[in-house]
């Protein structure tokens, strides 16, 4: 019975079934949201109101050529899809959803968590990098420079529940607002929400910083040269990063998922898709800013504001309310 | 250090263009040292075309030269002819072809608006300029019969009416028109990030504008105070009141200001067209197919820019020379220059803010005399003595 569960842990819930399906359906809605902002209707003809648009995008570009560009190097252009939507799946196995046991709910997880979200960037850079052609090299370096300026505040970010709790495990981070009685805790982050809510746009390379793939300066930046399957894993790797993001995001600020096997998923659902259209909003509202300008906004305010809220985090741990 | 530089090339075929032209940009790191462009993608031979056609059937295909500007040919085409013929266009011809002016101009500085935004990756404000520009399409469609090639100019006059209720529309629109404009307005010079990414990028000077000749909304953004509609008023534009748009900033934000302005001044126009539009005959009844010989440079305020027509005429149906110069290629080498200096990231909008279009600019191609790689360069009697003696030798035919 233990296997069994592990088993479905990884495989279905909320390993990969439940990942592919709701980040694809995240990748929808993310649209739907994008295009009403704009006045237009998204994806409408496949499935119900274009619901089955992004899976259909990726069968299609499965069932595309896959093209391996002669002088790129064959062994880590093909390894860098499936490695990165390894990280991006396995990082979401640490989410506190429904069957703890010790190999996903430990403390330190949030760390591994936090390093596992942070290696799609590299796969990305090494993708562009090796596979040689102007466009991509350009991406790439983008891609390097550009995590150099959020990673930190998003470190940052997620280091304040965790020092408010005084716990390195997300289930406990989590649970602490509702364990401890002080439900104020989640307004009290917000500034640590927002900074983390915007550097994971930076992380999923969405406008305002898209740099690295900004589609008229740099093509397809450090995927240029992918196609076919290699290109469509990227793309499921992306979504399932947006949905691991947010919903990490959503178990460290909004108060987690507790409630067992149906509530827990409920809650994972609707506060996932919450923190999501508050990305698509930050989407649509913005102009894709320039790389020295993403650096020097990182460190001039994302970076101060997470300490500030640092601060106050341990302003409120020092007077002995928690 | 010279092997940190790399080239990057943009174009024939790059997301950015919309049309095909070749631009080499050598860069180190992120910024830009050097830029070097290479036109010739779009050579269609309309000029020398125009020399076999007969004068009205030049209006036709000089509308082609431009998918946007596309009246801004005939009508510097037309003004041309109507010159060297000595007509005199009824005042209700002029006024609509002014008014079709005016709505292309409308049309065309919100699609480059839209473009702009989507070349710094606002796509919010692309999408929505974008749907108010169907607005004008709507009624250029409702005017002229077409969206594109309007095909309302003709030698003498304009080809149609427009009708007490078309006029109704049009003024509902620009009302609605300008309410949008002002909201785009406070966009384009407020929203953090596209200021952020149009502000100080893309930079010439006035004395710099001056030197390269550069025409238009380009010109204007630098300070340089000039407007062939005020400057030397044709169709109607002598008898409306409008301002010229300036702007001192020298750089994208001020394209952006210029060119939002100039709309809002084109609506105003439109409105006072529509308000005094005379009675009376839209065009010549009676114009002679053939045309007396002389020479006319015709000048037409185009949305780009000043759109120079030479025409030549030697007393037949059909004309000499014809000459085009688009404004495009009188600010694609300021653009080009503006670009060094700044980053990678700011050459879709650095050139892009001179709203390019290059298949007006491409007027000609140059065949470089090369004798050892077999290329040589043949006159129009070679070329068709050879022909003959190609089909005569290969195909056996006798002409």
């Amino acid at each position: 019975m233990e296997y069994l569960k592990i088993a479905l842990y990884i495989l279905v819930f909320p390993g990969f079934l439940f990942q592919s399906v709701f980040s694809t359906f995240l990748e929808w809605l993310d649209r739907k949201i994008y295009a009403r902002m704009q006045n237009r209707r998204g994806p409408l003809y496949t499935g119900w109101n274009g619901l089955m648009q992004p899976v259909a995008d990726i069968v299609k570009l499965m069932a595309k050529e896959d093209i391996v560009p002669a002088q790129a190097d064959r062994f880590i252009f093909s390894l860098m899809p499936l490695v990165s939507l390894a990280a991006a799946c396995t990082a979401g196995l640490y989410l506190p959803v429904w069957h703890l046991t010790r190999y996903n709910s430990f403390e330190g997880d949030l760390i591994v968590v936090a390093y596992l979200l942070a290696i799609p960037s590299f796969c990305l850079f090494l993708a562009g990098w090796f596979s040689v052609s102007p466009f991509s090299l350009i991406g790439a370096t983008r891609v390097l420079t550009q995590v150099f300026a959020y990673e930190v505040p998003f470190f940052l970010a997620l280091l304040t529940p965790a020092v408010l709790s005084g716990s390195w495990r997300i289930a406990e981070i989590a649970a602490f607002p509702w364990t401890s009685g002080a439900w104020w805790a989640i307004p009290l982050q917000l500034l640590a929400f927002a900074v983390a809510l915007l550097s994971l746009q930076a992380k999923l390379e969405r406008v305002p910083f898209d740099i690295p793939e900004a589609e008229t300066e740099v093509v397809g930046g450090p995927l240029t040269e992918y196609s076919g399957k290699k290109l469509a894993l990227f793309r499921l790797q992306k979504d399932i990063l947006m949905l691991v993001g947010s919903a990490l995001i959503a178990a460290l600020f909004l108060g987690g998922f507790g409630g067992g096997l149906f509530l827990g998923a409920l809650q994972l659902v609707l506060k996932t898709i919450l923190v999501v259209a508050l990305l698509s909003l930050v989407k649509a509202a913005c102009a894709r800013i320039r790389l020295d300008q993403i650096v020097t906004f990182s460190w001039r305010y994302l970076a101060p504001l997470s300490l500030i809220q640092f601060f106050i985090v341990l302003l409120v741990k020092g007077t002995g309310v928690i | 250090m010279s092997n940190d530089i790399i080239t990057i090339p943009i174009g024939p075929q790059h997301p950015f263009l919309k049309e095909p032209t070749k631009f080499d940009f050598d860069i180190r790191g992120e910024e830009v040292v050097g830029a070097r462009i290479n036109l010739g993608y779009n050579h269609r031979g309309m000029e020398k075309a125009c020399e076999e056609r007969n004068y009205y059937q030049c209006v036709y295909l000089l509308e082609r030269i431009c998918g946007i500007c596309s009246h801004s040919h005939t009508t510097a085409f037309v003004q041309a002819v109507e010159a060297l013929m000595g007509l005199e266009v009824p005042r209700r011809g002029l006024y609509i072809r002014t008014l079709v002016c005016e709505l292309e101009r409308l049309h065309s500085h919100l699609l480059w608006l839209g473009v702009a935004a989507h070349e710094v990756g606002f796509d919010t404000l692309f999408m929505l300029v974008w749907r108010d520009r169907e607005l004008v399409m709507q009624l250029l469609e409702e005017i002229s019969g077409n969206r594109v090639n309007y095909a309302i100019n003709t030698i003498g006059g304009v080809r149609r009416d427009i009708t007490e209720e078309q006029r109704k529309k049009t003024l509902e629109s620009m009302t609605v028109l300008k309410k949008r404009l002002e909201y785009y307005a406070m966009i384009g010079t407020n929203e953090p990030t596209f200021v952020a990414r149009i502000k100080g990028v893309g930079r010439l000077t006035k004395e710099r504008a001056l030197q390269m000749c550069v025409a238009g909304p380009f010109a204007r953004a630098s300070g340089v105070d000039m407007d062939v509609r005020r400057d030397d008023p044709h169709a109607a534009y002598g008898e409306v009141e409008f301002k010229v748009i300036t702007s001192d900033l020298e750089d994208i934000l001020g394209r952006v200001v210029v060119r939002v302005f100039e709309m809002v001044e084109a609506c105003k126009i439109i409105e006072q067209l529509l308000e005094k539009l005379p009675e009376g005959d839209v065009a010549l009844k009676k114009v002679l197919r053939k045309v007396p010989a002389g020479a006319v440079v015709s000048r037409y305020e185009a949305p780009r820019g000043e759109d120079v027509h030479y025409v030549r005429g030697n007393g037949t149906d059909k004309p000499e020379r014809v000459k085009v110069r688009a404004p495009t290629l009188a600010n694609l080498e300021a653009a080009t220059e503006s670009v060094i200096g700044s980053f990678v990231a700011d050459i879709p909008i650095a050139i892009a803010s001179i709203d390019p279009c290059f298949s007006c600019t491409d007027r000609m191609t140059v065949v470089l005399r090369e004798p050892r790689r077999g290329t040589r360069v043949m006159g129009w009697e070679e070329i068709r003595r050879h022909g003959i003696e190609w089909y005569r030798r290969h195909k056996g035919i006798r002409f």
